[in-house]
């Protein structure tokens, strides 16, 4: 738990860290918090319009095809991309914590790992946009007829390709950040600075990237 | 369990160890919560569509859950001093009046053109005659 500031001590006359961690960490924090702002703007644009629709399709039926075993199996594509992410998401953690060891070997291997997790959500994210295409969505095409049967307008797949390739951007610049970490640590820059408060900065940044997909699953594939 | 550490603030970087059980714990919450909503989401919510905000409201619940972890472990905000959470969390509130009035909005708009725009209302029941919706029956590259 987060333990109160004494009283007594002065924080913000200058000479201490008053939130206790540096400069770039609390920035990247606060970077991701105008992030948030982002995408819950996507989102909640997402969600004004849908409620302001008469009928939306069902996504157990749009999202219920799978590589080689084909159509019929409603969520289970985008249950192995999340399960990618999240696991990304823990060799991310466990590099941070050999950073925090100071252990070379250690983070570059996990980093390595949490890289290969983004290649492998972007591939399955190409597949799945690639796919969608096939069927004829795309921006300004929507080939699914609402729940009830109906048509649907495009709003549906203009914010799906609009929100999840946004978050899939997010992922790229991470894989690309993570790669550069990884080339740092292999030519030993954190060794000499002494510490591995970099990876945990590119660390945030790729938790974060997780918890936008959290939100957009559930946006997207769930409701 | 969090670590016990001191309040003493060193001038580096004085952040408590990462524990690896506290990472897989993090991990397994994460993946059974996660199973949790798909088999709702497969397997139950579509045999009750009456119940379809009882299911959403869980979903929000659910997420919500996972968000806290992703944030407080992961990103081991939980374990910073309470200023700076309280600096990340507090401007997040404003998501609460924000999906509030969009959503409401949404809704007014739909109730609005559905009562003075009859012809509107009438289209939007209109089926569509051919193929079973999402159906492997599609025209690859069909447009429009």
């Amino acid at each position: 738990m987060a333990t109160a500031v004494p009283v007594e001590q002065k924080w913000w006359s200058g000479g201490r860290s008053p939130f206790n961690v540096e400069y770039g960490k609390l920035m990247m924090w606060y970077f991701l918090m105008s992030d948030a702002f982002t995408f819950g703007a996507f989102l909640i644009s997402y969600g004004t319009i849908r409620f302001s629709s008469n009928g939306w399709p069902d996504a157990n039926h749009v999202f219920s095809s799978f590589p080689v075993l084909g159509s019929g199996y409603p969520l289970l594509f985008v249950s192995l991309m999340t399960f990618i992410l999240i696991m990304s998401s823990v060799t991310m953690v466990l590099a941070v914590a050999a950073g925090h060891a100071n252990d070379r070997a250690g983070v570059m291997k996990w980093m390595v790992w949490t890289i290969i997790g983004g290649l492998a959500f972007l591939s399955c994210q190409a597949w799945e946009w690639t796919h969608l295409y096939h069927e004829g969505a795309w921006w300004g095409s929507n080939p699914f007829t609402n729940f009830d049967g109906s048509k649907a307008s495009t709003n549906f797949t203009n914010f799906f390709f609009t929100i999840t390739g946004f978050h899939g951007f997010h992922v790229f610049s991470g894989v690309i950040i993570n790669i550069v970490m990884l080339i740092m640590t292999y030519n030993g820059v954190f060794d000499r600075r002494g510490h591995y408060n970099m990876i945990e900065k590119a660390g945030l940044y790729w938790h974060f990237v997780d918890l936008v997909w959290v939100f957009v699953f559930t946006c997207f594939y769930l409701f | 369990m969090a670590n016990v550490h001191s309040t003493a603030v060193h001038a580096g970087h004085a952040e408590p160890n990462f524990s690896t059980k506290a990472i897989w714990r993090t991990f397994w919450i994460l993946l059974v919560i996660t199973c949790i909503e798909l088999i709702i989401g497969m397997f139950i919510a579509p045999h009750f569509h009456s119940l379809r905000i009882m299911f959403n409201i869980l979903y929000i619940f659910l997420t919500l859950t996972k968000a806290f972890y992703i944030v407080a472990e992961f990103m081991h905000l939980r374990h910073e001093l309470k200023n700076l959470i309280m600096t990340i969390v507090v401007p997040l509130f404003l998501f609460f009046w924000f999906i509030g009035a969009f959503l409401w909005d949404g809704n007014s708009y739909r109730s609005l053109r559905n009562h003075y725009d009859p012809h509107h209302k009438e289209q939007s029941s209109v089926k569509v005659p051919e193929t079973e919706h999402g159906g492997a029956a599609k025209k690859p590259g069909e447009l429009e």
